[in-house]
């Protein structure tokens, strides 16, 4: 990879644009580290000079700075699982950020080979008011027809920044879902690239996210289609309170050999409070044709009408609230994978809804 | 014995006047059934008795047995014991039949042991389709599917007075007979008293009326038996659009 120090981004980029990167010094962070535990990772989990070969596998080329300093800093986990294997429980990695002050690297490497199958879940936790930042790249690469889930959930205080990467590559046949669920951090932003490489690999991509008090939640999305009949579904879909923010861009790029190519692109995010501010832009670009793509996007407040349905019912205007934010996020909560986390994120969910005014 | 009495109620929606001084009581019991053309003011009636949000009571009342309805939000009115049946019921994503019912009890503080077991009974009373209990309110649902579900909540919540925009739009003859026997039999043995806002008379078979207005231009301008029913469909309104002028 490109040894010349990439520059600071600023909101000028477009890719930055609507951010807060403006407000970052990064001097003023200490290079640190993440407590991290590893569980059911036996007979996946490499370590030493193997795990750094791995680096790489996923990605190619550094998008930007952060991405570049995660490589030079990174503290490595990778995941390798052998042609065939399945492996049989989902691997739970998590981060815990404790201190103020600091930045850490997390580096995540999923290398799936050849028709072999793994689930894997990375947590992210600081408590409130630890005052650092996180950079984590999670990069996954499927070989044909392997079929690699992953689940990065963010549960960070209300202190912590984060710029996180997730880059997966999917050659021929494979599966590959990639989910983010972001409740936690101050700043708190995910780039998500797919790019399916092999004819008829699939990808989906899902998130939910919730920000209320100061936060902002910001998704920067690519489906990146450069083989035939391959095919992406996207759905990322949240709520913001009070004076949060949430930003979602995406970008559907199908190359000249991505022909007979499916691409679906849909966000959706509902304002909560008057001071609450979501943007949302979709984008295309289509080198062939042939294909079949759609994308759709909405931000609003809830539908009055399904309020007062529910309230002619008898049912108390806040709890309709409640059901019909619920109701919102259940589609993304049904296509979660990794059953043990999802009742926690529906509790943290319902924490946060709190009274909406 | 519950009443429900609008006097001289008049409605706008944005800047138009829409209701102008509706009057009418409706006791337990009794099924008054309000007929007339399109356009005049049946749907902004239903809107305005259960608090629409965009539908401006400018005067008159209602009051249900002494209690102003005007001044309660809409989950208070619904609490209080009034049911709206939607004429196109709204479409709910991801929120099931069951949820909205446990809290429509729970806001009445009247928990059912076993409601899962009342709404199936109920349900294969209507013959709605016990799986849809369990999807999401309305979402994909067929015009009877719809009416159905509306009228098992009606079941299951057993309000005094129901009100009932055009109960008889969208939906087979099987599912209208099978909607209007199930409110018709609630008038008998709950003593359910009902506002029936219909455009043709077809739904009278199953669910009789006691008594028939007609709405038009905003105002009732006859009242009558059940007899009045048969000449509006014998005749049409036209006759009443002009008294209305």
């Amino acid at each position: 990879m490109s040894q010349t120090t990439l520059a600071f981004p600023t909101v000028e980029e477009e890719i930055w644009r609507y951010s807060r990167i403006g407000e970052l010094q990064l001097d003023r962070f200490a290079a640190g580290t993440t407590t991290v535990t590893v569980e059911n990772a036996d007979g996946v989990q490499v370590q030493g000079s193997d795990a750094a070969s791995l680096v790489g596998s996923g990605m190619r080329s550094h998008p930007d700075i952060f991405a570049q300093l995660n490589t030079e800093h990174g503290a490595v986990i990778a995941l390798h699982i052998g042609k065939g294997k399945v492996h049989p429980s989902t691997v739970v990695i998590t981060h815990t950020l404790s201190q103020s002050g600091i930045v850490a690297y997390p580096r995540l490497v999923i290398k799936a080979d050849e028709n072999s199958e793994i689930t894997v879940v990375e947590r992210f936790v600081s408590p409130d008011g630890t005052d650092s930042l996180i950079v984590p790249v999670a990069e996954v690469h499927a070989a044909q027809s392997a079929r690699v889930t992953y689940l990065a959930i963010n549960e960070l205080g209300n202190s912590t920044w984060q710029i996180g990467h997730q880059v997966a590559v999917g050659e021929r046949d494979s599966t590959v879902r990639m989910f983010t669920v972001a409740l936690g951090g101050d700043y708190a932003r995910v780039r998500a690239e797919v790019r399916l490489v092999g004819q008829g690999a699939s990808a989906q991509q899902t998130a939910l996210y919730f920000a209320d008090g100061n936060q902002m939640h910001d998704f920067r999305t690519l489906q990146s289609h450069e083989a035939p009949r391959t095919h992406s579904d996207l759905l990322f879909k949240g709520a913001v309170k009070d004076k949060s923010k949430s930003v979602y861009t995406g970008l559907i790029k199908i190359t000249e050999e991505g022909t007979k190519t499916e691409a679906f692109q849909t966000n959706r995010t509902l304002t909560l409070s008057s001071g609450a501010w979501a943007e949302s832009v979709p984008n295309l670009e289509i080198d062939t044709n042939d294909v079949k793509c759609s994308h759709a996007s909405t931000v609003g407040p809830i539908d009055d009408d399904q309020r007062f349905y529910l309230e002619s019912r008898g049912v108390p205007p806040e709890i309709a609230e409640r059901l019909v934010v619920f109701g919102f996020f259940d589609e993304v909560i049904e296509r979660l994978p990794a059953s043990d986390f999802v009742a926690g994120i529906r509790e943290k969910v319902i924490a946060k809804l709190g009274s909406v005014s | 014995m519950t009443t429900l009495e609008i006097r001289d109620l008049h409605v706008s929606v944005g800047t138009t006047q829409i209701l102008n001084g509706i009057t009418l009581t409706i006791k337990s019991g009794e099924v008054h059934a309000v007929m007339g053309p399109n356009g005049a003011g049946k749907s902004t009636l239903s809107a305005a008795i259960m608090g629409k949000p965009g539908y401006t009571v400018t005067s008159g009342s209602i009051l249900l047995d002494g209690k102003d309805v005007l001044a309660m939000p809409t989950w208070k009115r619904a609490v209080a014991g009034l049911h709206l049946v939607m004429q196109y019921p709204t479409e709910v994503p991801g929120v099931k039949l069951s949820e909205v019912l446990s809290e429509a009890l729970t806001a009445r503080n009247s928990s059912l042991p076993n409601l899962n077991k009342t709404i199936n009974e109920e349900a294969t009373r209507i013959s709605f389709d016990t799986e849809l209990v369990n999807r999401a309110v309305n979402v994909d649902f067929s015009g009877g599917e719809k009416k159905r579900n509306e009228t098992l909540q009606l079941a299951v919540l057993k309000p005094k007075i129901a009100i009932l925009d055009e109960l008889d739009s969208g939906l087979d003859i099987d599912a209208l007979r099978d909607c209007a026997k199930r409110v018709e039999d609630a008038t008998n043995e709950d003593q359910l008293g009902a506002l029936v806002i219909t455009h043709y008379s077809r739904l009278f078979e199953e669910l009789k009326p006691d008594f028939v207005h007609i709405l038009a231009k905003g105002r009732i301008v006859k009242s009558g038996g059940p007899e009045l029913a048969d000449e509006l469909e014998r005749d049409g309104y036209a006759a009443y659009a002009e008294v209305a002028k």
